[in-house]
C-alpha cells in the first residue's frame, strides 16, 4: 500500500480535529509551564489549513503539506508557528512531486520534519520540547521502514506510538528551551504542550492511513 | 479588571489604526497583515530598520517608527510574537536595495518568527540582518535557558542603529552598532503589580499589597524572586546592582542611564528612583553623560520600573544625541 494526497488530506483533517478536541487540555498543560495559547494557536492554525485546503485543493502529497506549512507559518504565531511550519515544508520537500509514498519515502519524510525542528528551534533530546516526541517518532519509522516487511500504515503506527510515549516521558525534565526554561526546576511536573500536540499529529497521520 | 477597550479580540487592530490617525505625518498603517511603516518608506539607499513583537508594550514598537530610529514596526497580538506573513512585507516595504536589519527581542517566538521571515526575505533577494537585544540581567542561568530576554535596552539599539542607519551607514556597520549597544547595555525590573491581558481577564500572576515581584520582564511573567515592599532607594539599589556588576561599570565610565516605566508608575516615581540611580553610579565614579526617563516600554498597566544603563562611547553618544522624529521620541528636529 503506498500513500496519496488523499491520505494526506485526510490526515490534516483529522490534525484539525484533534486539535479542536484537545485544545482546552493543550491550553491548561501551557498554562503550567508557558504563557496559556499553545491550544488557541494550534486550533486556529489548523483550521485556517482546512480553509486553504478547501480554496485549492492540492494534487500531490507534497502541496498538501507544502500548504500547511505556510498556513501554520502565518496564522500560528509565537515557537509553534514556524516549528510545525519548518517540519511540513521539510516533509514537503523530501516528497517533492511524488504521487504515491511508500515506506521509505515516508520515513524519510519524517526525519526531514525532526530535522527541521532541530533546525529551527536549536533544543536537543531532553530538554522538553516537542524534539522529545519527533525524534523517537522518526527513529521508530525508520526502523520499520528499514525493516523491508512495514508497510505504510505500520510505520506511521510505529511513529504514534513512539511519539506519545516521548510525550509522556516529558513530564519529569527540566526545561531547558523555550519560555518554560525560564521557570527552571518549576517546569518537572508538567507534560510539554508542543511534545503532546505533536503526538496528536502523528496519531493523526497514523488514523488517516488505517 | 475594568479596560477601555470595545472587544478583547480588536484591541491590537483598533488602537493601532487609531495610532496611525494621529501620526498620520510620520507612519502609515497597513492592514491584513497589520505593521506600520515610515511615511517616506523606502528611503533612498539607506538601510531599512524593522522591529517588531507582541502588543501590550506601547509605544514600542509603532512609537518608534520615523526618521532616526526604525522603517517599520510588525505588532502581534498582546504579548504574542507577530507572524512571518506580517513580517516580510514589512521588511520588503522598508527595503530601497540596501538591505534591512531586523532588531529582535530574545524570546523563542519572536526569534523564530523573523528567523523565518528573515530567510522568506532573503529568497527574495533582500539582504537582511539581526541584531538581537538580550539586555535583562535577571535571567542569571542562561545556559540552562532560552537566554537571557531582551527588555529596556531594545529601545536603545533600536535609536542608535536607526542614527547609524540615518547617516548612511551600510548593512554590517548598522547590525554591528546595534551589536554594539545590545552588548553594552543592561537591565533589570520589578514590578508592584501584575499586569492583565485583555483576552485572559485575570492578572498573569498574584502579589500580596506588601509584596514586589524583583527580576521580571515585560510579559507579566515571574520574575528572579519575589520580596517584601521596600523603599524606593532600597528597590532601586536592588535593581542597578547587578546591572552595574554585570556590566563591570567603573570609575571613569560615561553612561546613558534610562529609567523606564511599566505603565503604571507615575513619572513622579520614576525620578525620585532616577534620582537615586544617578547617586549610586556617582559614587562609583562613574558620570551620567545622557539620560531618559518615561515609559518607553511597557507592559500594560503594571506598576513598576525597569533600570538600563549603557556604557558610553564618542560614537554611541553622537549617535544617540542625531535627530529623531518618531510619536515617542523626538529631538533635533
Amino acid at each position: 500500500m503506498m500513500l496519496d494526497v488523499k491520505w494526506a488530506v485526510k490526515w490534516l483533517t483529522m490534525c484539525a480535529q484533534a486539535m479542536a478536541e484537545h485544545r482546552v487540555e493543550l491550553i491548561e498543560l501551557d498554562r503550567a509551564i508557558g504563557d496559556s495559547d499553545h491550544g488557541e494557536n494550534m486550533d486556529r492554525g489548523f483550521q485556517a489549513v482546512l480553509d486553504k485546503l478547501a480554496e485549492a485543493p492540492p494534487e500531490t502529497p507534497g502541496a498538501a503539506l507544502k500548504l500547511t506549512a505556510m498556513t501554520l507559518m502565518s496564522k500560528v504565531g509565537g515557537a509553534a508557528g514556524p516549528l510545525y511550519g519548518t517540519a511540513f515544508l521539510r516533509a514537503s520537500t523530501f516528497l517533492g512531486d511524488a504521487a504515491e509514498v511508500d515506506p521509505a519515502a515516508l520515513a524519510g519524510a519524517l526525519l526531514a520534519a525532526r530535522d527541521g525542528i532541530v533546525a529551527r528551534g536549536k533544543a536537543e533530546s531532553g530538554d522538553k520540547t516537542m524534539v522529545d516526541a519527533w525524534t523517537p517518532a522518526a527513529e521508530a519509522a525508520q526502523a520499520v521502514a528499514a525493516g523491508g516487511s512495514g508497510n505504510v500504515l505500520a510505520v506511521l503506527v510505529a511513529a504514534a506510538e513512539a511519539a506519545e510515549a516521548g510525550a509522556v516521558a516529558t513530564d519529569p525534565l527540566v526545561a531547558r528551551k523555550g519560555r518554560a526554561s525560564y521557570l527552571g526546576e518549576r517546569s518537572a511536573g508538567h507534560r510539554d504542550p508542543g511534545a503532546a500536540s505533536s503526538a496528536l499529529i502523528l496519531r493523526a497521520a497514523a488514523g488517516a492511513a488505517a | 479588571m475594568k479596560k477601555l477597550i470595545n472587544d478583547p479580540r480588536s484591541v491590537v487592530d483598533e488602537s493601532v489604526e487609531g495610532f496611525g490617525l494621529v501620526h498620520a505625518d510620520l507612519v502609515t498603517v497597513s492592514a491584513d497583515p497589520t505593521f506600520i511603516t515610515r511615511k517616506d518608506a523606502p528611503v533612498e539607499g539607506k538601510v531599512g530598520l524593522v522591529s517588531g513583537g507582541g502588543s501590550g508594550h506601547e509605544p514600542l514598537h509603532a512609537g518608534f517608527v520615523g526618521m532616526g530610529m526604525l522603517d517599520a514596526a510588525v505588532p502581534g497580538a498582546v504579548f504574542t510574537s507577530p507572524t512571518p506573513d506580517q513580517i516580510l512585507p514589512a521588511t520588503l516595504a522598508v527595503n530601497s536595495g540596501a538591505g534591512v536589519v531586523h532588531i529582535v527581542k530574545n524570546y523563542t517566538g519572536d526569534v523564530l518568527n523573523f528567523e523565518t521571515a528573515g530567510e522568506l526575505a532573503q529568497a527574495e533577494g533582500v539582504e537582511v540582518r539581526t541584531v538581537l537585544v538580550n539586555d535583562d540581567v535577571a535571567v542569571e542561568d542562561s545556559l540552562y535557558t532560552a537566554g537571557r530576554r531582551g527588555v529596556g535596552g531594545t529601545v536603545l539599539v533600536e535609536k542608535i542603529a536607526g542614527a547609524a542607519a540615518e547617516r548612511g551607514d551600510g548593512l554590517d556597520a548598522v547590525a554591528a552598532i546595534g551589536d554594539r549597544v545590545n552588548g553594552n547595555v543592561r537591565t533589570m525590573g520589578v514590578a508592584l503589580s501584575a499586569c492583565t491581558v485583555p483576552h485572559a481577564g485575570t492578572p498573569s500572576f498574584d502579589l500580596e499589597d506588601n509584596e514586589i515581584e524583583i527580576g521580571i520582564g515585560i510579559h507579566g511573567e515571574p520574575g528572579r524572586h519575589r520580596i517584601q515592599m521596600e523603599n524606593a532607594n532600597g528597590i532601586t539599589d536592588r535593581l542597578l546592582e547587578p546591572v552595574l556588576g554585570d556590566l563591570g561599570i567603573a570609575s571613569g565610565d560615561k553612561v546613558l542611564l534610562f529609567v523606564n516605566g511599566m505603565g503604571g508608575t507615575p513619572l513622579s516615581e520614576l525620578y525620585i528612583v532616577y534620582r537615586r540611580a544617578a547617586q549610586v553610579i556617582a559614587d562609583r565614579g562613574a558620570t551620567v553623560e545622557r539620560s531618559l526617563v518615561g515609559n518607553y516600554i511597557t507592559a500594560l498597566e503594571m506598576q513598576g520600573c525597569s533600570i538600563s544603563v549603557l556604557r558610553l562611547d564618542d560614537e554611541l553618544t553622537q549617535l544617540w544625541d542625531a535627530p529623531v522624529h518618531t510619536a515617542a521620541l523626538r529631538w533635533g528636529v
